[in-house]
């Protein structure tokens, strides 16, 4: 055959006995889809190029193909009944293409392109409507993949072909506003018009769109930063006044940068910090989970490495909200995914992203609520290790915008449609992104390394708003011009304006003095990432935009940055329920304890962290998983940044919903109390240490849900203050609320995560939960109430009210720091926080943890309330409590410690594998350590 | 003679600074390199050739399989000069994943031959982080000699499991094994012990001259006991069991 026409071959690679087929259909029988006898799964590639069958054929063998286990099949797509051919979406990231073509490259094949997909044979007996059900489930996410039709063409993009686009403000501002999608109000509308008419002109609408992003609610954070009424007092800028208040009263010497990078950074030891941020993906999360949550981890991991001149990351953390996956699937409205796919896709997604980057996943938690079925949560954080040299950076006049990474497409422009060659605006879906970790890593290896060498001014990330964000708030300072036809594009087709906005993954902007430029460059380069010029700073303090030689925006910086009018918003603070709640005795505290145990909140997450690759980089040195038997939940993980020392950070965080939805500003402290105290009962201390602040809520335009954000807020604050333990860093994502066809709002309660991060100044003082010695004696530090309000208790039995635990701003800084000294003096073989659960479980988790015994008296419980009952201090959720394992021996250097704080011996571990718990001389609970870590040890999904 | 290690990675390897620690901690001189950067670099100014874990080009196809094809067909003649000359190579988890995907392990009939066997996805379906039991035949390779019966090391991967093409490859293999998973009391291991549902619960194996070694374990994740879990099972001075791995490696060129 002469080989001048290009052909396109179709290879499927099947294996024998593939895991993941047994996946795809234990996934479809928890859907209840229990007919489904076997899934065969095969992947696909697509070839394009000038290549014959025989070339086809080596390609298979050669590459595709793995001889041992795998056949291949070149040829035509087998179209049948019960078979599936998933592929991506035109225009979306293929994120197997480029090593792909890189790998036939390798074999000396020249090709076109290379599309990748999946094929599914599923076989049982059913009916095509239900296979047709069980593929929509589970098998494709329709906002990025589809089934592949007979006559599938290759996606050919059509050719953008330049039109100037002046806006005419002289019309209805805020339908304006909303036809394009730009989400500004009235207000801010006018404002923009009175600004075009000083300058005696129209905007284009790339000027119109770039003040839409720079003064989006993601960027701008106006409800948090202006003006609220709450129950009639004026705050101006809240986070102002309570958040960054706290830490500038504090004013704590670890603090080297604190709100104002794209991380906040600590001091670690006399070369680096150590810097943190945790970023919400939820919105995308809830439409692709698998991508959305991928997204989420690869969007936090470049802030860390735009901190300063870039930061080495050294830990992800994650933390996850989801509804409860029981949920019957019949009854699920349109338009919201099993909690079961969100739960999977995001745990992979995490898993993916965060494994392949090299980076560690050691600290999270999972939270399960019917609340988050129509708008789950995903918190993704990363630490960072950044030379305290290069914390400082600065664009200059005269650097060139260096743009590196990934090439722009129109992923996350207002949505994914791709009828026309430019989006209407009209789409509400949010942004869809796939993530290519590799991209990342090569970036994240080549900008260390040019940060290394000293080559840069200045480094940040393209996040939300894209190019918009990252190049105008680089050249707030400055001015900037750059030519939006420069940069890189995966398919022709794209406006100026969506090239501007788009937010393509693994992308970063550096500002490079020309004398570096060509180095640096190399650099970049060496390693496969494309790094292009795209513009200049400048030093005339405008943002100045062409494309093909035509000026398509100039504008003034003090304008985009300062001129968005702040707005008033009212908040009124929510009726708390009555907290007094009459409930029954418990007849048998044992299958109380059973049912606790095995409920999603309490239950184990060995499950998720297996999956995480939670020791590369070979750090950690306190582990999420501890004990004999490697299945402790450890409170707070430490890890080890250089190798050679034994200096560690600890991270730990507190979150509880439950408590939020009764009382947001005790949520606050009792989220602030348990990320700290986990973090102390690792071994952290609480002057050495910084937290950082996510609030998520839903829509602020209802005065009790701002209300909610101004308690919680005035919570962090006060909190902090008790403390003395500095914010640094923070976010708040609102409107996580879902409205179905009827209109009727499903919102989210107000939800507070608080990471604390800490530097150990030895981790070989570091302890872990797990029970260690038999016959030592077990302390219960700090006071239990009757605070059952939000409790895992109460869950149990359905009561939605009651007290919500406070902190006594006196005891609980002292308590920590007692127990502290106690760590560090080498006094404590385990310590372990109580929260979700209470005491019982505190007790459990380590007991089967440490396969120890434990026998104690809960009426020697330090208490205060009017009724004591034993279910109350097994299960009351108070604040600013510890379990201690005492070294035999140290009881009275311990309690010397506490000094006139409440603390009690309450019991001794045994040599019987048992949970005994006793009234006085009453027998409570006798439960054997196996049954208890059998019922703990639960796969959730 | 402090022998010279080179690191080799390539986009998406992560394991490369622990490996240069624990070869350090072991006394070598060690580089790190780019794989594209092999092709200026005269290898046999090296003594042994480290391919550390991670995800070589995201995985995509499958583990290890793209930079196993680039080193095959790109580099061949350089790694089989390298090889001839009795130096060391060791392959760790996608290390060991390239090794037996470019042909180098086992090596049964030669070296760059057909791939005989493999390592596939987990039964499990899973990524797999956890600490496991390992009985070693040390007397097999360089790099175990002097080794304790049964040392413990994390595995960290979704695609472990041994695989043979079929019984005359396997019976040749079971001699070539270095490495298996075992219970704590050195017998056969089930899931979760034996993590990935591997043939025999073959970890890792050597080629007939014990100078290619690659195993799915990280042994540069337990070079001191502060990295183990439960921070016991501490050998003199505090040391992990992966961390006589490369002291044997070094000390191979010291005598």
């Amino acid at each position: 055959m002469k080989r001048t026409d290009s052909r396109s071959y179709r290879i499927e690679i099947t294996r024998g006995a593939d895991p993941r087929g047994k996946f795809v259909r234990d996934s479809f029988h928890s859907f209840g889809l229990t007919r489904v006898e076997e899934v065969v799964v095969s992947d696909i590639y697509y070839i394009t190029g000038l290549l014959d069958q025989k070339q086809a054929e080596h390609i298979a063998r050669e590459l595709l193909c793995d001889p041992v286990v795998e056949h291949y099949d070149v040829g035509e797509a087998q179209v049948s009944m019960g078979s599936f051919e998933v592929l991506f979406n035109a225009g979306v990231t293929d994120p197997k293409e480029e090593s792909a073509r890189k790998a036939i490259s390798d074999l000396g094949i020249a090709i076109q392109s290379v599309k990748t997909g999946n094929n599914y044979e599923i076989k049982g007996t059913f009916d095509t409507g239900q296979l047709q059900k069980c593929a929509e489930l589970f098998l494709y996410n329709p906002l990025i993949q589809h089934l592949r039709h007979r006559d599938e063409e290759a996606y050919s993009p059509s050719k953008y072909v330049f039109h100037s686009k002046v806006v005419d403000l002289s019309g209805d501002l805020l339908a304006l506003s909303r036809e394009m999608g730009l989400s500004l109000s009235r207000t801010e509308m006018e404002v923009i018009k009175d600004y075009f008419g000083k300058e005696r002109r129209m905007p284009s609408d790339v000027e119109l769109e770039t003040v839409a992003q720079t003064w989006s609610e993601h960027c701008r954070h106006k409800t948090f930063l202006g003006k609220i009424l709450f129950d009639g007092e004026q705050i101006d800028n809240l986070l102002r006044k309570t958040v960054m208040q706290a830490t500038r009263e504090i004013d704590h010497p670890l603090c080297l940068s604190v709100f104002h990078d794209n991380s906040g950074v600590i001091d670690f030891d006399e070369e680096y910090g150590i810097c943190f941020k945790v970023e919400t993906h939820n919105h995308p999360s809830a439409l692709e989970p698998y991508g959305g949550a991928a997204t989420g981890i690869g969007g936090v991991i470049r802030d860390i490495l735009g901190t300063g001149l870039g930061a080495k990351p050294i830990l992800n953390t994650d933390v996850f909200c989801f509804g409860i996956p029981e949920f019957d699937f019949t009854e699920l409205p349109q338009g919201i995914l099993h909690p079961k796919t969100i739960i999977k896709g995001v745990i992979r997604g995490v898993r993916d992203y965060g494994n392949r980057m090299g980076i560690p996943t050691a600290s999270g938690a999972i939270y399960f609520d019917d609340a988050f079925l129509y708008n789950p949560l995903v918190y993704c954080g990363c630490v960072g290790l950044i030379r305290k040299d290069r914390i400082e950076k600065r664009a200059q006049p005269g650097d060139t915008v260096l743009l590196v990474g990934g090439r722009t497409g129109r992923d996350g422009i207002h949505g994914v449609t791709f009828a026309s060659a430019e989006l209407s605006g009209e789409s509400e879906k949010s942004c869809v992104q796939i993530g290519n970790p590799i991209m990342e890593r090569r970036v994240m290896d080549c900008l260390l390394r040019a940060s290394e060498e000293g080559l840069l001014h200045s480094v940040t990330d393209c996040g939300g708003g894209g190019l918009s964000s990252a190049v105008g708030e680089m050249g707030k300072e400055t001015g900037v011009t750059a030519y939006l036809d420069r940069v890189p594009l995966k398919y022709e087709g794209l406006s100026p304006r969506e090239i501007w906005i788009s937010e393509s993954q693994e992308r970063m902007v550096l500002a490079v003095p020309k004398e570096h430029l060509e180095r640096t460059v190399a650099i970049f380069k060496h390693e496969g990432v494309e790094a292009t010029v795209i513009g200049e700073f400048t030093g005339d303090k405008r943002l100045i935009l062409y494309y093909r030689d035509k000026k398509v925006c100039d504008l003034d910086m003090g304008f985009l940055h300062d001129g968005l009018p702040m707005p008033v918003k009212k908040a009124k603070a929510r009726t708390i329920p009555p907290s007094e709640v009459d409930i029954p005795k418990p007849v048998d505290l044992n299958s109380m304890i059973i049912e606790l145990i095995s409920g999603l909140n309490a239950c184990s997450r060995e499950w998720v962290i297996r999956e995480y690759d939670h020791e590369v980089q070979g750090g950690s040195a306190v582990k999420p998983l501890v004990g004999v038997l490697g299945i402790g939940p450890q409170d707070a993980v430490v890890v080890r940044p250089r190798l050679d020392r034994k200096r560690g950070v600890v991270v730990s965080c507190g979150l509880n919903p439950g408590f939020g939805r009764l009382d947001a500003y005790k949520m606050a402290l009792s989220v602030v109390d348990e990320a700290l105290r986990n973090l102390v009962a690792a071994g952290g201390d609480i002057a050495k240490a910084a937290m950082l602040d996510n609030f998520c809520l839903s829509s602020p335009e209802r005065e009790e849900v701002l209300g909610d954000l101004v308690l919680s807020a005035r919570g962090c604050y006060d909190a902090a203050k008790c403390f003395r333990v500095p914010f640094i860093s923070g976010k708040d994502s609102l409107y996580n609320e879902w409205v179905n066809g009827r209109g009727t709002v499903y919102s989210i309660p107000p939800t507070l995560l608080i990471s604390a991060i800490g530097i150990v100044e030895d981790i070989d003082r570091c302890i872990t939960m797990d029970l260690k010695e038999i016959g030592s004696p077990i302390y219960l530090v700090g006071e239990t109430k009757d605070e059952l309000g939000g409790s895992e208790y109460f869950r149990m039995l359905g009561i939605r009210s009651g007290t919500v635990p406070g902190v006594n701003f006196r005891s609980a800084p002292k308590i920590m720091q007692a127990i502290h000294g106690a760590i560090k003096k080498g006094m404590v073989n385990a310590c372990h926080d109580l929260s979700e659960g209470g005491l019982a479980l505190a007790l459990c988790e380590m007991a089967f943890s440490g396969d120890i015994g434990v026998e104690v008296d809960v009426k020697r419980v330090p208490f205060r309330g009017e009724r004591l009952r034993y279910d109350t201090i097994l299960f009351s959720e108070s604040n600013s409590r510890f379990l201690v394992e005492l070294k035999g021996g140290r009881e009275d250097e311990f309690t010397a410690l506490f000094g006139g704080l409440p603390i009690a011996r309450i019991g001794r571990t045994t040599a019987e594998r048992c949970l005994k718990v006793l009234g006085g001389e009453r027998k409570l609970v006798d439960l054997p350590l196996s049954l208890l870590r059998k019922k703990w040890l639960r796969k959730v999904v | 003679m402090k022998p010279k290690v080179m690191i080799i990675r390539a986009a998406g390897t992560n394991c490369d600074i622990e490996t240069q620690h624990a070869f350090e901690l072991a006394g070598a001189n060690v580089e790190r390199t780019y794989i594209d950067d092999v092709q200026q670099i005269n290898l046999l100014d090296y003594q042994i050739i480290a391919l550390p874990g991670g995800f070589t080009y995201g995985d995509d196809i499958a583990a290890g399989k793209i930079h196993a094809n680039e080193i095959k067909h790109r580099y061949r003649d350089k790694f089989m000069k390298f090889i001839e000359k009795e130096n060391l190579i060791i392959g760790i988890c996608n290390g060991f994943q390239v090794l037996v995907k470019c042909g180098i392990l086992p090596g049964i009939d030669g070296y760059f031959e057909e791939q005989k066997v493999s390592l596939v996805a987990n039964d499990s379906e899973r990524f797999e982080d956890r600490w496991i039991y390992l009985r070693v035949q040390g007397e097999r390779s360089v790099f175990t000699g002097n080794s304790k019966d049964i040392i413990i090391l994390p595995v960290a991967h979704s695609e472990g499991k041994f695989v043979a093409k079929d019984d005359t490859v396997l019976e040749k293999v079971k001699g070539l094994t270095v490495f298996t998973y075992v219970n704590e009391r050195g017998e056969e291991a089930q899931y979760p012990l034996n993590p990935n549902g591997s043939t025999l619960g073959i970890a890792g194996i050597a080629d007939s001259t014990g100078r290619i070694l690659g195993l799915m374990p990280h042994p540069e994740r337990h070079v001191s006991y502060i990295q183990h879990p439960t921070r016991r099972n501490q050998g003199e001075n505090g040391e992990g069991d992966g961390l006589f791995i490369f002291k044997n490696a070094v000390n191979y060129f010291k005598s």
